[in-house]
């Protein structure tokens, strides 16, 4: 793992690491790099699906709910209106389409990142916490298949990073 | 163009002030939280949300002892101050989610610094709202008789009423806030785990940041996650007071029937939310030292945005009054002469003061640009909104169509009490928030320094 001082450098460094054909490797950094993403190829995700998803079945629920309580579980005629009257159905069906949505959006993002993880190899390095603060990592990880001890720290130091360390599992 | 006026202009168009760094923004933010010194404003404010906390917890006990008649309801006027509160603290809620979402929908960059204490803003102000029905039910332990579920009575709610569309409206709104309002707080609660000396503080914050270590994987999927989010806040806060308005509207009270009272509605509640954002951001960063943050653009952004909402609302008043005289009814026409000449003339007037006239300085650029005054001018704004809500619900109920059945509201000390203690709750949660978490976006503020731009030549 390379520590650097600045986004460009990491950014230039998560290229370099990309282009020598490693393929699991991650970043770590302070704020969202957009640049980054795309050097990772990270653009695509499947929350949007996700949340379309949950969009989709809050709105049923809440049309379906609406519909057997009014017309088949206790109907009530009030007025001569019709049983089902949907034009008064779409303020909750629009409600719940934009909770569930909502829900999937946040349970997908902890679901896709694997969060809650309260232990992580990468706390182990003692300068990580500046992750979330100031300082930018690359993490080349021992499970590529181009990874050897030797020639990843050397590949790491040629990028001139502030340090390299070695994370413990 | 000579080359130094081009440079002025990048200068102008950033949001917070030169010279911070990544670790200055971090440090100065976090410094509010992790220090033993907590400064005497904080305290003092503190007290008197306590203090008038206490004064919403002996009204409610007296109210389920006695009932909502210690409240000074009485036929015609079943509603006033509850509904009156209720409207008035959702609309403060507004600002927040308008400032978190849909200004981040429009890529506007100044948001970053304010957009973490208005959504937390807009949460203490929708649970403030939330009491209000609650407490006005008169019998608020009944109060999940307002959900569909299978019940040994066989009864279910009326979908076709607006205030069952409310309670789904309301509730969805809160949760929506509270898991925006998250989300935006689990990197930054990282780095003040990361920053926590001790064990306790550590763990705590350990443990509501889920282990986020800042992941490039997990930012892609964190940034999809936060459009996403905005993409379906955005429609639903137009949504809530919009149904709000249809309390109103779909009842055929003179003054309430009337078509275009959603819109009226939306911008007067960002009116009022964007006069709270001032309200609250102009004393916390001068006594937090935060200008450096919290710039003398972001107070103008707000009370321009203020200030074109205001005349919404202004506009909205007349046609509001000129369709009372268009609709050839007799009674829109009486409700409007009554407000403005009946026994409620002095709050109406005084509500024209306040939303009209007076958010008319803030054309003047001096006046935009002076703190103090911006500060007397929010408070003004927030007393007009909350009278013209009175206005609309008091004065409409009090003279409806048969002038036998007219009747005066008169507020009792537990209407005050009560509305006073909700100031309470949310003084005191918005203290609580300010002390315990970052009340500025701190990851947000990083990507706004120049020093977060990755350069050209690595691009592409």
């Amino acid at each position: 793992m390379a520590e650097f001082d600045d986004p460009t450098s990491l950014v230039m460094a998560a290229k370099a690491a990309y282009q020598q054909g490693f393929r699991k490797l991650d970043a770590y950094t302070p704020f969202p790099i957009e640049e980054l993403h795309e050097v990772l190829h990270l653009h695509k995700n499947k929350l949007p699906l996700i949340v379309l998803l949950g969009g989709i079945c809050g709105g049923l629920t809440g049309y379906l709910l609406q519909y057997f309580v009014t017309v088949i579980y206790f109907p009530i005629n009030i007025a001569g209106r019709p049983l089902h009257s949907w034009p008064s159905y779409i303020i909750i069906t629009f409600e719940l389409t934009i909770l569930f949505g909502a829900l999937a959006a946040v349970l997908g993002l902890l679901g896709l990142c694997g969060l809650p993880m309260p232990y992580h190899p990468t706390f182990n390095v003692p300068r990580f916490s500046a992750a979330t603060q100031d300082r930018f990592f690359l993490c080349i990880e021992a499970n590529d298949p181009l990874f050897d001890l030797q020639n990843t720290t050397r590949f790491l130091e040629s990028m001139e990073p502030k340090e390299v360390s070695q994370v413990a599992n | 163009m000579p080359e130094d006026q081009v440079l002025e202009r990048t200068e102008q168009e950033h949001p917070i002030a030169p010279g911070y760094t990544f670790g200055t923004v971090t440090d100065q933010i976090a410094a509010v939280v992790m220090t033993k010194h907590t400064p005497l404003f904080w305290f003092l404010w503190f007290s008197i949300g306590f203090v008038l906390l206490q004064g919403l917890l002996v009204s409610a006990v007296l109210l389920f002892w006695k009932g909502v008649g210690i409240w000074g309801i009485r036929m015609p006027v079943m509603w006033a101050f509850a509904i009156t509160n209720f409207v008035w603290w959702i609309g403060i809620g507004h600002a927040g989610t308008l400032i978190s979402a849909i200004l981040l929908l429009l890529n506007q960059a100044w948001r970053n610094s304010i957009n973490r204490f208005a959504e937390a803003m807009t949460l203490f102000a929708v649970m403030c709202a939330g009491l209000f029905p609650l407490l006005h039910m008169g019998r608020p332990w009944l109060f999940y008789w307002l959900f569909p579920y299978p019940d040994t009575m066989n009864m279910e709610p009326n979908f076709r009423s607006p205030l069952v569309w409310d309670v789904f409206a309301v509730s969805t709104y809160f949760t929506v806030s509270l898991l925006f309002w998250y989300v935006g707080l689990i990197p930054d609660l990282g780095t003040l785990r990361d920053r926590a000396k001790s064990l306790v503080a550590k763990y705590t914050y350990g443990v509501l940041s889920m282990g986020w270590r800042g992941s490039a994987r997990h930012w892609s999927v964190y940034e999809t996650a936060a459009l996403l989010l905005s993409g379906l806040a955005t429609p639903l806060v137009l949504s809530v007071h919009t149904v709000v308005s249809f309390d109103f509207t779909i009842a055929i009270v003179p003054g309430w029937h009337s078509a275009f009272f959603p819109p009226y509605f939306v911008a007067g509640a960002i009116y009022s939310g964007f006069a709270m954002v001032l309200a609250l951001a102009i004393p916390l960063r001068s006594v937090y030292g935060l200008e450096g943050l919290i710039t003398d653009r972001h107070l103008e952004n707000s009370a321009k945005l203020m200030l074109a909402t205001g005349l919404i609302v202004a506009y909205s008043y007349i046609m509001e009054t000129f369709i009372a005289w268009y609709s050839g009814s007799v009674y829109e026409q009486q409700a409007f002469w009554n407000r403005m000449t009946g026994p409620y003339s002095f709050e109406y007037w005084f509500l024209i003061t306040c939303n009209v006239v007076s958010p008319n300085l803030l054309w003047f650029k001096k006046f935009r640009k002076t703190p103090v005054l911006l500060f007397i001018s929010s408070i003004i704004v927030l007393i007009g909104m909350w009278l013209e809500r009175f206005m609309i619900i008091v004065s409409s109920l009090a003279q409806e169509y048969t002038p036998s059945s007219w009747g005066l509201f008169h507020a009792t000390r537990w209407d005050w009490a009560t509305y006073w203690g909700t100031i309470g709750l949310f003084l005191f949660l918005f203290f609580l928030f300010i002390r315990a978490l970052p009340m500025i976006s701190i990851f947000e503020v990083r990507t706004l320094l120049p020093q977060a731009k990755v350069k050209e030549e690595v691009r592409g």
